[in-house]
């Protein structure tokens, strides 16, 4: 078996940047190779924007669009889709909320699918029978989930983490039933303007018709503002919450908020990462927690970057009886790697692995999409993606310490478990 | 509707500018199946063994499974550690699952690393290395698994609890985790006789799509899988299911908020393309009934009904064993689970009895084409398709007839399917019956104390 250097990145993606009549940011992928055109729409509108008292009326805004709009009701809007072949998706984050689109490139079926998504954007009527409805299953879905023991851990969690902040947040029971259909018009009418929307989209069509899908798309929303999202304020003092629940295993979250989409250590913490808890099988917290001592099944870490500092988590899911054991575990893998960072030999693995495996980001007209749609957002350069393999190779071993010891705090980590052992 | 037709012509278009996969048969038995997409330069590679939890028995359920998560842990020639490190450090991505079905290993790096995956794969499926005391640190992995995908998940309990009593022989009835009882008393040496079994390459596929040659990778597969000596696997038994004759029903009580069904509809599969007709009429009152927003059950029992919060159906064709046609329904706020499962069945049997529109065939019609279509962006899920439909006993030439056989299919034929299949003969019904949390009050923050 021979081992060649790692692969040379290929010819990058190619993306066309400008701004619509209406204000809002386009990028284009052009792509012909399949007959598929993907779209995404997404405005800084995610739960961020909620206020703490009415958590969830993002969400369920973004769910309104689709309940009907000037030209095409509810159940005609589906059906248009549907009969299209297209795919609509909703995508809802911290930061985003919006749509994404695949529909068949061939033209009739394009312009069916592309008309109603613009109409949903632009001119939804917010019915109240379906906002009921849609408050209702919100409703029921937020009970559920407070039965369920990962989205109990994950809830906690983030408030633990951000205790002033919008990203932690969340919607409850109590506060869904406080929002009113005023609220969502409200809401639309201040998070969908022009200025906060980002139109992503790739695939088999040429410049001009790009340029008029993101017309067609844009043209009628109301201006809008361009969102400030608070700062995150210091690190609350890390504190451990234990919640009882009738579930087999612990589940065990750490986390502490970290990194931003466009700050400098992105790339020393997302390689250092890879050792500590990103790599799989190559990660310390994988081979010490489940390799060595079969402890769990999955166990991670990872940074999920946001407009403002998103979080840093290790999670980890174990047998009641032996969660005190592991997450005093993984409290010592995470205490050991921000001491000392990883070892030469990890990094330089990290970095072949990242290297080597770019050309996989970007394979599919799917992940290029997803690709894109961030970079648009976040406002990264266009060669953002192009650089990529080089920002990796050029990460050192310094600076994986540095960034680490400056971000994360291990005393400092707030602890949720759930399903705690008696 | 004009859009329906005009996507028609879009996938004839799409279909004929498709490269057809290069097949191969090793001299060992080995076959290998090569497709070339050249939209990017990278590679998936998968091998599928024809054995999964239906080729186990009663007591070592869980084992094929097992025996997937031992093939991580070290070869006669690789040591423990050293598959994942090599794929790693070659950029590549890899990883496994175990279906009722079959196992399949998969790779996916960029295109100049094939031969190395092709040789990793082809080391473990004859030089595996099974230590008791790995074995003994893995089944501990095994059960965490489970416990995170059954045991605190009542909804994936009411599908094992759906199957164990839609199946009265067929290996179909046990979940392919395995029952926890099974994993507990699991030795070593049920591994390793899986492994002496079933791992041969005259019981395996190799699915590779991507960027590639398919000479040159008949080439390194000859070098690499045609060195492995071909081996007697053990005599297959034909798995009948007795005809079923009557519903059933099963009940599950497990924490939850909101009442949730499935049902599952005794449906067959694929066996003959050129000939079957009613598992492509049952793909398609699947999607009408429950595919989309726009499908029969959401429209009537979220949006008008207010019966459900969510609703879907879901029905796979390509199959070695029996088929079944699923729905899941969660309740509204308020609903009990016997409003839910009494409007669940009265709109399919609404389908068995009255027939649908040429409207809403053709618009399931279109989903599923299209389906196909988008199916094409992914290497990976191309290699699944080809994978899956030789592993199943069909043929991967059977990809390119699919979308054919979709369009030949009439309301009648929708109605004569539902009619047949979609009644309580061949009905299991399984019902979350949602136990409260019951939490002992003490869930309080405590201050980190320093150790």
């Amino acid at each position: 078996m021979t081992l060649s250097a790692a692969a040379p990145a290929e010819a990058g993606v190619k993306i066309d940047h400008w701004t619509a009549e209406s204000g809002a940011r386009v990028n284009f992928v052009e792509s012909h190779a399949l007959p598929i055109v993907d779209v995404a729409v997404e405005f800084a509108a995610g739960s961020a924007y909620d206020s703490r008292e009415q958590a969830g009326l993002g969400r369920l805004t973004l769910a309104m669009l689709k309940a009907g709009s000037s030209r095409y009701s509810e159940t005609e809007a589906s059906r248009r889709i549907a009969d299209a072949g297209a795919q609509l998706q909703e995508n809802f984050d911290l930061d985003r909320a919006g749509f994404a689109l695949r529909s068949l490139s061939s033209e009739a079926e394009r312009k069916a699918a592309t008309q109603t998504l613009a109409d949903m954007l632009q001119a939804p009527l917010f019915p109240v029978e379906a906002f009921e409805r849609e408050k209702a299953s919100a409703i029921a879905n937020a009970r559920e989930a407070e039965t369920q023991p990962d989205r109990v851990a994950e809830r906690r969690l983030y408030a633990l983490m951000y205790p002033a902040h919008p990203y932690g947040f969340s919607e409850t029971p109590d506060t869904l039933a406080s929002i009113r259909r005023e609220d969502v018009e409200r809401h639309y009418r201040s998070c969908y303007g022009a200025a906060r929307a980002v139109v992503t989209i790739v695939g088999d069509l040429d410049r001009n018709a790009a340029r008029a899908l993101a017309e067609e798309l844009t043209s009628r929303l109301s201006k809008g503002t361009d969102p400030a999202l608070a700062p995150v304020a210091a690190l609350p003092a890390g504190a451990t919450l234990r919640v009882a629940h009738p579930s087999t295993q612990s589940h065990v979250l750490l986390g502490a908020a970290a990194l931003a989409r466009a700050d400098p250590d992105y790339f020393p913490l997302f390689v250092g990462n890879y050792s500590l808890g990103g790599g799989g099988f190559m990660s310390r917290l994988l081979r010490e927690i489940r390799e060595k001592r079969g402890y769990a099944y999955s166990v991670y870490s990872y940074f999920r970057p946001y407009e403002r500092e998103g979080p840093f988590l290790v999670g980890l899911e174990t047998r009641r009886d032996q969660a005190r054991e592991a997450l005093e575990l993984a409290r010592a893998v995470v205490g050991e790697f921000v001491k000392h960072g990883p070892t030469e030999a990890e990094l330089k693995a990290a970095k072949k692995s990242l290297v080597g495996g770019f050309p996989l980001r970007i394979d599919t007209n799917h992940k290029i999409l997803e690709q894109i749609a961030a970079i648009g957002f976040y406002r990264l350069p266009l060669a953002w993606l192009d650089e990529f393999p080089a920002r990796v190779e050029g990460v050192t071993l310094a600076q994986v310490r540095s960034a680490f010891a400056r971000r994360i705090d291990p005393e400092k980590l707030s602890i949720v478990v759930v399903g705690a052992p008696d | 509707m004009v859009p329906a037709r005009a996507a028609f012509l879009a996938l004839t278009l799409v279909s004929g500018a498709q490269a057809s996969p290069h097949e191969f048969t090793l001299a060992n038995g080995l076959r290998l199946i090569v497709k070339e997409d050249h939209r990017a330069p990278t590679v998936v590679h998968q091998v599928w063994y024809r054995a999964g939890s239906m080729d186990e028995s009663p007591g070592t359920t869980g084992v094929a499974h097992v025996l997937e998560h031992m093939m991580f842990k070290g070869t006669r020639r690789f040591g423990l550690g050293e598959f994942s490190r090599l794929v790693a450090e070659a950029g590549g991505r890899d990883n496994a699952f175990t279906s009722t079905d079959f196992t399949v290993y998969h790779e996916q790096v960029h295109r100049d690393r094939l031969p190395l995956v092709m040789q990793l794969e082809a080391d473990r499926m004859a030089n595996l290395v099974i230590r008791p005391e790995e074995f003994a640190r893995e089944i501990k992995v095994v059960m965490e698994e489970r416990r995170r995908s059954y045991e605190d998940r009542p909804r994936s309990l009411l599908i094992e609890s759906l199957l164990s009593t839609a199946f009265a022989a067929h290996p179909y009835k046990w979940p392919t985790i395995g029952w926890m009882e099974d994993l507990e008393n699991m030795s070593w040496r049920d591994a390793r006789d899986w492994y002496k079994h079933w791992y041969a390459p005259n019981n395996a596929i190799v699915v590779v799509v991507g960027d590639v040659d398919p000479q040159k990778v008949l080439a390194w597969a000859r070098r690499s899988y045609g060195a492995l000596a071909r081996k007697a696997t053990p005599a297959r038994k034909t798995l009948a299911e007795p005809a079923q004759r009557g519903a059933k029903r099963v009940t599950v009580k497990a924490p939850a908020e909101l009442p949730y069904v499935r049902l599952g509809y005794k449906a067959p599969v694929l066996r003959d393309t050129a000939k079957d007709w009613e598992p492509f009429a049952i793909s398609l009152v699947a999607e009408l009934l429950g595919g989309s927003d726009a499908a029969r059950l959401h429209q009537v029992l979220v949006r008008e009904r207010r019966v459900a919060t969510s609703i879907s159906a879901d029905y796979e064709m390509v199959s070695r064993g029996p088929g079944m046609v699923f729905v899941e329904a969660a309740a509204a706020q308020g609903r009990s689970g016997a409003e839910l499962e009494t409007g669940v069945r009265e709109v399919i049997a609404g389908v068995a009895a009255s027939g649908v529109s040429a409207e809403e065939l053709n618009r399931a019609r279109v989903q599923l084409l299209a389906q196909l279509v988008y199916k094409r962006d992914s290497f990976f899920a191309q290699a699944l398709e080809l994978g899956e439909l030789e592993a199943s006993g069909l043929s991967f030439r059977d990809a390119d007839r699919i979308a054919g056989r979709l369009k030949e299919i009439t309301v009648d034929q929708i109605r004569a399917a539902a009619a047949r299949y979609l009644v309580d003969d061949g009905l299991t019904v399984a019902v979350l019956d949602p136990q409260p949390l019951n939490p002992r009050p003490a869930s309080a923050v405590v201050p980190r104390v320093k150790p």
